[in-house]
């Protein structure tokens, strides 16, 4: 006697369609402002789309919530949640050519609560798909690059023109390409350097424990440090250090800027390194070593053939983690004149122009995120090279 | 007493207890062995509802177990399991009083009580009431593991290779105790074993399960003499039988009357197995049995034993 | 009392002297001004300002706490167990955004404060505590667990009485992680007018005062050491309670 197969409906599911119902109805689905400050008239979804347009989205989204409550096969979900994402990127589009004057390039249409409910909604059923199908390291790397191709394609063909982040980059398209250079280059530049600095000093710790008290608590209290305090504490002796060393202020040392937001980055990138390069060590197993050394290689060659290859997906573990944390901490940087996504994210801030903080903001999350989905693909393919 | 009526369980496609039904009777031990995959396990989890059956039932003392909510079933029924899952963080007095907690039993009680266990277990109670599980021996462990299944006073205690994780020396006093402890508390025992002497040594009735079902259901001696299937005869030995069935057999019940008190005694309590071992390592050929107060109850010679060692 | 215990006395005596009377170390950091400027933050107090940064750093994790401990139940019992992965990957995503991006797009929602603040720490503070749950629950010995249904304790007995009090020092850890992490994360939120010890640091960055910095920092670099310290006692002694081998 087995027990009937019963339809169940999905909780995830039920909730997300439920959450998005209400938003839709509730939510401005955009915000139609004359200029970028004034705060704006809400419109919602189905007044501000041409009939059939409002039609082909309602329906497109009927669909997602009807595989989302009633469907199980992941790969389902996903293309539903896909389509769902395609209709609401599209409506919005439209919504902002609707309703920008052709040729006006002073009024602002920014999304609405509705559209970023229905984003989030349909961003949690497209990832409750994926991990639900268990991908491997490399089909992740391709759904993100895949992603990344489509969002781009899009962007650059012009169909988000109209709306209020496209309008905000297009008057500060050149200072964007800058400062998103300089963000990338800060945050991978310090964590290079803090990697050649952190492996030799990780080494040291795991042969001499005597150090790695002294040591690891050393980087403790600096990580205690908040960021903008670490700035600021080198703004001083570093402005010093410029004067003393004018071949150094030439290479870009100075007292403001890039460059204490460099060392502190530096500094905060040290800790997670070391300890993961000692943590990684102290995994590798005692009968390797032995075997490897009975075989007589070398110590230099044990350690690098052998024992810094087993430990590597710790070590990469901790790039990791230093990465995710350079790209947010470099948007502070901003505040002392180090440049980067921030500058824009604060700038919105103090203007309370929200469309210039998203420009910032969406960004640093989209790299912060792709950081991590690669260096973790990265870790799990070598762990799983290794098994 | 506990009526086990056409219980079966399926899990998908496979039958792991199949239609089983037997009768445990009150205050004796029943036994029920296998290897491992026979079921047993399953059966006995069946009966607190550990596991539901798919059909068949069970009734205990007249009333289906199925008419209660399971959990609060097993607070009436105790249970022992092999790794005895004592509560780490908890001390021994509070393990053991864990059912009468849940029972709402007023402080005093539950702490007479537990006292009064750790004196039958031997566990002194200053000593080992506020020590904490990973401090004890492997068999103080499993001492407290009985201890707290029997601290409501539950009518019928199932266990599932309680000795087990014990070694050999410990496991034999460990099932003497349990032995004892049946007697002064007249609790009715489920015990599943892998390990055909110790059935033999425990239980008053012993059944013998192979690949869910139900191969015969009886006393020891009768599984020695008259096996239901060629497999029960394999399972209980075929090699040493008759040295099994004079070891279930006491001095006291195969005694025939006269006797001298010269020469070589016995008391009643001893098997015949160790009466006929004792003749032959002395050469003699015939022993007085002593009754409980030391007085003369009847001989055995070795043709007497020899007899009895035979269907 | 051992070298430990001095140390830690002497390290909080040393802040809530500071704290209570700034102005006579000032003459410690006259020498990092210039130009006469104040040696000793004065446009606000001091202890009132790392009260403030302190009460909302405990009220994100008390929230965080909440969520990612309920959470971190939930997908352990047999009926979540199919949110497990949403839920880790979500908790993940909490973490990879920058407290700074969270602040920034919170604010046109809530406004600018304490609230915008509470939001970013709230998510940052999620993951440890909620992986640290999962793994404390899941990491409960089986036979205990079989032990404890086969006594008759109902489900809930069974999570409040076992798995919980079991997973508790490694729900701890996980706390702990978040509030220290949280203590300095918390001076970003001064950018959005929050209250609390990120004010003095920007104070000094906008008047290039190195001792407004200095001031700023050490603080919560103390505050974020002592509060550290004292969750490790706290964990070692419920570790007395629930010895593990």
């Amino acid at each position: 006697m087995t027990a009937p197969a019963r339809r169940r409906i999905d909780g995830l599911g039920a909730l997300l369609s439920a959450v998005s119902a209400a938003a839709v109805l509730l939510l401005p689905f955009v915000v139609f402002k004359s200029n970028r400050i004034v705060p704006g008239d809400p419109h919602g979804l189905l007044e501000v789309l041409a009939p059939w347009g409002a039609a082909t989205c309602v329906a497109t989204l009927a669909f997602a919530a009807a595989v989302a409550l009633l469907a199980r096969g992941a790969t389902l979900r996903l293309a539903a949640a896909l389509l769902g994402l395609l209709a609401v990127a599209l409506a919005v589009a439209a919504a902002a050519n609707a309703l920008t004057p052709p040729g006006d390039r002073v009024v602002r249409v920014a999304p609405g609560g509705a559209f970023w409910i229905l984003l989030v909604c349909l961003l949690l059923m497209a990832t409750d798909a994926i991990t639900r199908m268990r991908p491997g390291p490399a089909l992740r790397v391709v759904l993100l690059a895949l992603f990344f191709a489509i969002a781009g394609t899009a962007l650059a063909h012009g169909t988000f023109d109209n709306l209020s982040v496209m309008r905000e980059y297009a008057v500060n398209a050149a200072r964007f390409v800058r400062e998103a250079r300089q963000h990338v280059w800060l945050s991978v530049g310090s964590l290079g350097a803090a990697v050649i600095v952190a492996l030799p000093v990780g080494i040291l710790c795991h042969r001499v424990p005597r150090v790695r008290g002294a040591i690891l608590g050393m980087l403790n209290v600096i990580e205690t440090i908040p960021a903008i305090a670490l700035f600021g504490i080198l703004m001083a002796p570093l402005a010093a250090l410029a004067v003393a060393l004018p071949w150094a202020a030439r290479l870009g040392l100075s007292g403001i800027g890039a460059a204490p937001a460099a060392v502190a980055l530096f500094l905060y990138a040290l800790l997670p390194i070391v300890a993961n390069t000692v943590v990684g060590l102290k995994r590798v197993s005692r009968a390797t070593v032995e075997a490897a050394r009975g075989m007589g290689m070398t110590p230099w060659q044990v350690l690098t053939r052998i024992e810094l290859v087993l430990a590597l997906p710790v070590i990469l573990t901790g790039v990791r983690v230093v990465l995710v944390q350079n790209i947010g901490m470099v948007t502070i940087a901003a505040l002392i004149g180090g440049g980067g996504l921030g500058t824009f994210v604060f700038q919105g801030i103090g203007q309370t122009a929200i469309d210039l903080v998203l420009l910032g903001a969406i960004p640093i999350v989209a790299l912060a995120f792709s950081a991590a989905v690669l260096l973790d693909a990265l870790v799990e393919a070598m762990d799983r090279a290794k098994a | 007493m506990i009526r086990i009526e056409d219980l079966t369980k399926q899990y998908d496609a496979t039958t792991v207890v199949d239609h089983v039904s037997f009768t445990v009777e009150r205050n004796s031990i029943t036994a029920i062995v296998g290897t491992s995959g026979s079921g047993k396990s399953t059966l006995l989890r069946m009966i607190n509802r550990l596991v539901e059956p798919s059909g068949g039932r069970v009734l205990l003392e007249g009333s289906d177990t199925r008419g209660e909510p399971a959990h609060l079933l097993r607070r009436r029924i105790g249970y022992v399991i092999q790794g005895h899952g004592l509560f780490p963080h908890r001390t021994v007095a509070e393990n053991i009083a864990t059912v009468p907690r849940l029972l709402k039993w007023d402080e005093s009680r539950i702490r007479s009580r537990v006292e009064e266990l750790l004196h039958v277990f031997q566990l002194e109670p200053a000593t080992y009431a506020q020590a904490f599980p990973y401090q004890l021996s492997g068999g103080q462990q499993q001492r407290v593991g009985v201890a707290r299944a029997l601290a409501a006073e539950p009518t019928v205690l199932l266990m599932d290779e309680p000795f087990g994780a014990l070694d050999p020396i410990i496991r034999a006093k460990a099932q003497d105790d349990l032995l004892d402890i049946q007697r002064r508390f007249g609790t009715t025992i489920v015990l599943v074993t892998h390990d055909m002497d110790e059935a033999f040594r425990l239980g008053d009735r012993v059944a013998v399960m192979s690949q869910g079902r139900l191969l015969q259901y009886d006393r020891p001696a009768t599984l020695l003499t008259h096996p239901a299937d060629p497999f029960v005869a394999r399972m209980t030995g075929i090699a040493d039988r008759a040295i099994k069935l004079l070891s279930l057999t006491t001095a006291g019940e195969a005694a025939l009357p006269g006797g001298a008190t010269q020469g070589l005694t016995v008391p009643a309590s001893v098997s015949l197995r160790e009466v006929l071992s004792e003749l032959l390592w002395r050469g003699a050929t015939c022993a007085t049995v002593l009754g409980e107060d030391g007085t003369p109850c009847g001989q055995l010679t070795v043709a007497t034993i020899l007899a009895r060692g035979r269907p | 009392m051992s070298a430990a215990t001095l140390l830690r006395l002497a390290a909080l005596a040393l802040l809530l002297a500071f704290l209570l009377f700034p102005q006579s170390f000032a003459p410690l950091f006259a020498p990092l001004t210039q130009y006469g400027a104040p040696p000793i933050y004065d446009q606000g107090n001091l202890l009132e300002l790392a009260l403030a940064q302190l009460a909302t750093v405990l009220i994100a994790a008390a929230a965080s706490t909440l969520v990612a401990v309920g959470l971190g139940i939930l997908v352990t019992r047999p009926e979540g167990a199919q949110f497990l992965p949403l839920s880790r990957t979500l908790v993940n995503v909490g973490q990879t955004f920058p407290p700074v991006a969270v602040l920034a797009v919170t604010v046109p929602l809530v406004g600018f404060g304490e609230k915008p603040t509470l939001i970013a720490l709230f998510a940052y503070g999620l993951l440890p505590i909620f992986e640290n749950t999962v793994t404390g629950i899941r990491s409960c010995p089986p036979e205990v667990l079989e032990a404890a249904s086969g006594m008759g304790m109902s489900a809930r007995e069974r999570l409040l009485s076992v798995e919980l009090p079991l997973a508790l020092p490694l729900i701890l850890e996980g706390i702990r992680l978040s509030l220290v992490i949280n203590v300095g994360t918390a001076t970003i939120g001064s950018t959005v007018a929050a209250k609390g010890l990120g004010e003095v640091i920007i104070a000094g960055l906008l008047s290039n005062n190195t001792a407004f910095i200095l001031q700023g920092g050490l603080v919560t670099g103390l505050m974020a050491i002592l509060l550290y310290d004292a969750l490790a006692a706290l964990e070692r002694r419920v570790y007395r309670n629930v010895p593990m081998e």
